[in-house]
C-alpha cells in the first residue's frame, strides 16, 4: 500500500510537471520578448532592454488601436450594464406570466446565435443601417450578443435583495428610477460589477465582430490591428508584435484576477459560464 | 428587450429569408437579388467542400472539447486537491491564464511556438525544419483549442468534486476502494450533471470557435477548415451571401439541437438543482 502511495504522489507530479510545461509553454514567448533587444519568435533568455516600449509608444497606428478597444470596450459595458440592470430589475419585480420561459428562451437565443453561426446577417444588417466601419455597429452588435446572459445573471442578484428596502423607500415616496438608483443598486452592486467585468473581457477579446465589421484601420481595435501586423507585412515585426500582446493582455488578466480575488468564481443559474 | 430583438431575433430571422435567395457582395445579384427557393440549401448539402467542413468540425469538437478538453480538465481538477496548495493555484493561474488571455495574442503565440524555422518547439523536440501547421494541421489547431479552453472544465469539475460530501470519500477510503473504484462509484454518480452541462457548452462553443483561422486561416486547402472558418470564406471574403445566410442557418440549426438536448436533460434534472441553489442562497 505505502509502494502504491508513492507511486500515486510520483504520478501526480509528474502528472502537473506535465501540465506546467504544456501550458506554459507557449506563454512563456509573452514574458521575454518584450524585453528582448532582438527577440525572435523562439523564446530565450532576453537581452535585457525597454526600447521596444518606446517603439511601441511611438507607434500611432498601434496606440489608436488600444483605444479604440477601450472605447468599443467600455461603450459595450456601460449599454449592457444600464439595458440589463432596468430590465432584470423590472423581471425580478414583476409578474408576467411566462416570465421565466421568456429569460430561458433568450439565454437560448443567445447562446445558439453566435457571432460565428450569425456572421453574415449581422453582416448584411449592419450595411443596411449604415453602421459598417463605425463603432458604434460593433458595440450594439456585441452589447445584442452579451445582454440575455447579463439580464440572467443580474436577476438572480435582484431577486436576493429584499423587498422591505424599497417599500420603506416607497412609503418615504421615493419614484421607481429612485428606488433603482439609491437602493437596489448599492445592494446589487457585486452583481453589477461582475457583469462590468465580465462583459469587458469578453468584448476585449473578440477579435470577429470588429474583424467582419470594421473596415478602416483607424476603426480598428487592438485584436484585429494585431493580426494585421503579422500577415500584411511580410516580415512580422516580432518587438512590435510582443510588446503589444503583452499590453494588450494585461489588462484582462489584471482584472480577472480583481475579480478572482474580490468574488472568487462564481457559477451561476442553470446555464454556467 | 429591444436590443436583443434588433440584434439578435431579427438577424436569425432574416436569415431564413436570405437564405432563399441569391444575393451576392457585389455584382448585378448584389442590387436585385432573385428569389432561388431551396436551392441554397441543396448546394449547400451536395458540396464537397461543406461536407469536408463538417466532418472537419465534427473530428475537431469530438477530439479538442470533448475528449481533450474535459478529461484533461477532469484530470486536473481531481490531482489539483491533492497537492501543495501553492504548486496547485500556480499550476490554475497557467492554465487560466491559457484561458483568459484575448484570442489574437494566443494565436500569435502557438505561430511563434509552431515556427518552421525557429520555433521554440522545433528547438526543445530537435525537430528542426518541422513545419508543425503544414504538416499536421489539424492535430495542431486540436492541441491549440484543448489548451486554450481546458480551463472552463477545470473550474467546473472543481466546484463539481468540491460539492461531493467528503463523508463519501471517507467511507470508500475505509472499505479500501483504489482510485478507479472511488471515481467509479462515489464521484460518477454525484457530478453526472455537471459532466452534461460541461460536455454540452464545450460543444457548443467550439462548434462556434473562430480563433484556429488566426492560426491556420482555414489552410492548408482547406484541412483545417471548419464550418466557421467555411462560412467566412464563402460568404464575406468570396461574396455569396445568399448562399452565405443558407450556411449560417444550419449552423444554428445545429446550434439549436445541441442547447436543446442540453434544455431537455437540465429540465429532467431540476428539482435536485433547485434543491442546491437555494441551499446556496440561503447561506449567502
Amino acid at each position: 500500500m505505502s509502494v502504491r502511495a508513492a507511486l500515486g504522489v510520483i504520478g501526480r507530479y509528474v502528472f502537473a510537471g506535465f501540465v506546467l510545461v504544456f501550458f506554459a509553454l507557449p506563454l512563456l514567448w509573452l514574458l521575454t520578448a518584450p524585453f528582448d533587444s532582438a527577440p525572435s519568435v523562439q523564446v530565450s533568455v532576453p537581452d535585457f532592454t525597454l526600447e521596444n516600449f518606446r517603439t511601441l509608444w511611438d507607434n500611432p497606428y498601434a496606440m489608436r488601436s488600444l483605444g479604440n478597444s477601450v472605447i468599443i470596450a467600455a461603450g459595450t459595458m456601460a449599454i449592457t450594464l444600464v439595458l440589463a440592470a432596468l430590465a432584470s430589475y423590472a423581471l425580478s419585480r414583476v409578474r408576467i406570466p411566462g416570465r421565466d420561459t421568456l429569460l430561458y428562451l433568450l439565454l437560448l437565443l443567445s447562446s445558439i446565435v453566435t457571432g460565428t453561426a450569425a456572421m453574415v446577417p449581422t453582416f448584411l444588417l449592419m450595411t443596411e443601417l449604415g453602421l459598417i466601419d463605425r463603432q458604434l455597429g460593433v458595440v450594439l452588435v456585441l452589447t445584442g450578443g452579451l445582454l440575455p446572459t447579463a439580464i440572467f445573471i443580474l436577476k438572480d442578484f435582484m431577486d436576493s435583495t429584499p423587498r422591505s428596502y424599497e417599500e420603506s423607500a416607497r412609503v418615504f415616496g421615493a419614484s421607481s428610477l429612485q428606488i433603482l438608483r439609491h437602493v437596489v443598486v448599492p445592494i446589487a452592486r457585486p452583481g453589477l460589477a461582475t457583469i462590468a467585468v465580465w462583459a469587458v473581457v469578453q468584448v476585449w477579446g473578440n477579435f470577429l465582430v470588429p474583424f467582419i465589421l470594421l473596415r478602416s484601420p483607424e476603426q480598428q481595435p487592438a485584436a484585429v490591428v494585431m493580426f494585421t501586423f503579422y500577415t500584411e507585412g511580410g516580415q512580422p515585426n516580432l518587438g512590435l508584435i510582443s510588446t503589444f500582446s503583452l499590453l494588450f493582455s494585461i489588462p484582462v488578466v489584471a482584472m480577472y484576477l480583481f475579480v478572482n480575488r474580490r468574488y472568487g468564481f462564481r457559477f451561476h443559474g442553470g446555464i454556467k459560464r | 428587450m429591444l436590443v436583443i430583438a434588433v440584434f439578435l431575433l431579427f438577424p436569425a430571422i432574416w436569415t431564413l429569408y436570405l437564405g432563399l435567395t441569391n444575393w451576392r457582395l457585389t455584382g448585378l445579384a448584389a442590387r436585385e437579388p432573385d428569389f432561388v427557393g431551396l436551392e441554397n440549401y441543396t448546394d449547400a448539402l451536395s458540396d464537397p467542400d461543406f461536407r469536408n467542413s463538417l466532418l472537419l468540425t465534427l473530428v475537431f469538437v469530438f477530439f479538442s472539447a470533448i475528449v481533450g478538453q474535459s478529461i484533461l480538465g477532469f484530470a486536473l481538477a481531481w490531482i489539483a486537491r491533492k497537492l501543495r496548495p501553492a504548486l496547485r493555484s500556480v499550476v490554475e493561474t497557467v492554465v487560466l491564464l491559457a484561458w483568459i488571455i484575448p484570442a489574437s495574442v494566443v494565436a500569435f503565440l502557438w505561430l511563434a511556438l509552431l515556427d518552421r524555422r525557429e520555433g521554440t518547439l522545433n528547438a526543445l523536440l530537435g525537430t528542426d525544419g518541422t513545419a508543425w501547421l503544414l504538416e499536421y494541421p489539424m492535430q495542431s489547431i486540436i492541441v491549440f483549442n484543448i489548451w486554450n479552453g481546458t480551463a472552463f472544465s477545470m473550474l467546473l469539475f472543481s466546484s463539481a468534486l468540491a460539492s461531493v460530501p467528503p463523508s463519501q470519500f471517507e467511507t470508500a477510503r475505509m472499505a479500501g476502494a483504489g482510485t478507479f473504484a472511488t471515481l467509479r462509484d462515489v464521484v460518477l454518480p454525484n457530478i453526472r450533471g455537471h459532466i452534461l452541462t460541461n460536455t454540452l457548452l464545450i460543444t457548443l462553443w467550439t462548434f462556434n470557435v473562430f480563433a484556429p483561422y488566426l492560426i491556420t486561416a482555414g489552410g492548408p486547402q482547406g484541412r483545417t477548415e471548419i464550418l466557421g472558418v467555411y462560412i467566412y470564406r464563402v460568404a464575406l471574403r468570396d461574396g455569396a451571401l445568399g448562399q452565405g445566410a443558407a450556411l449560417s442557418l444550419i449552423m444554428i440549426i445545429i446550434n439549436l439541437v445541441v442547447a436543446a438536448v442540453y434544455l431537455r436533460l437540465l429540465g429532467r434534472d431540476r428539482p435536485s438543482r433547485r434543491g442546491r441553489k437555494s441551499t446556496r442562497e440561503r447561506r449567502a
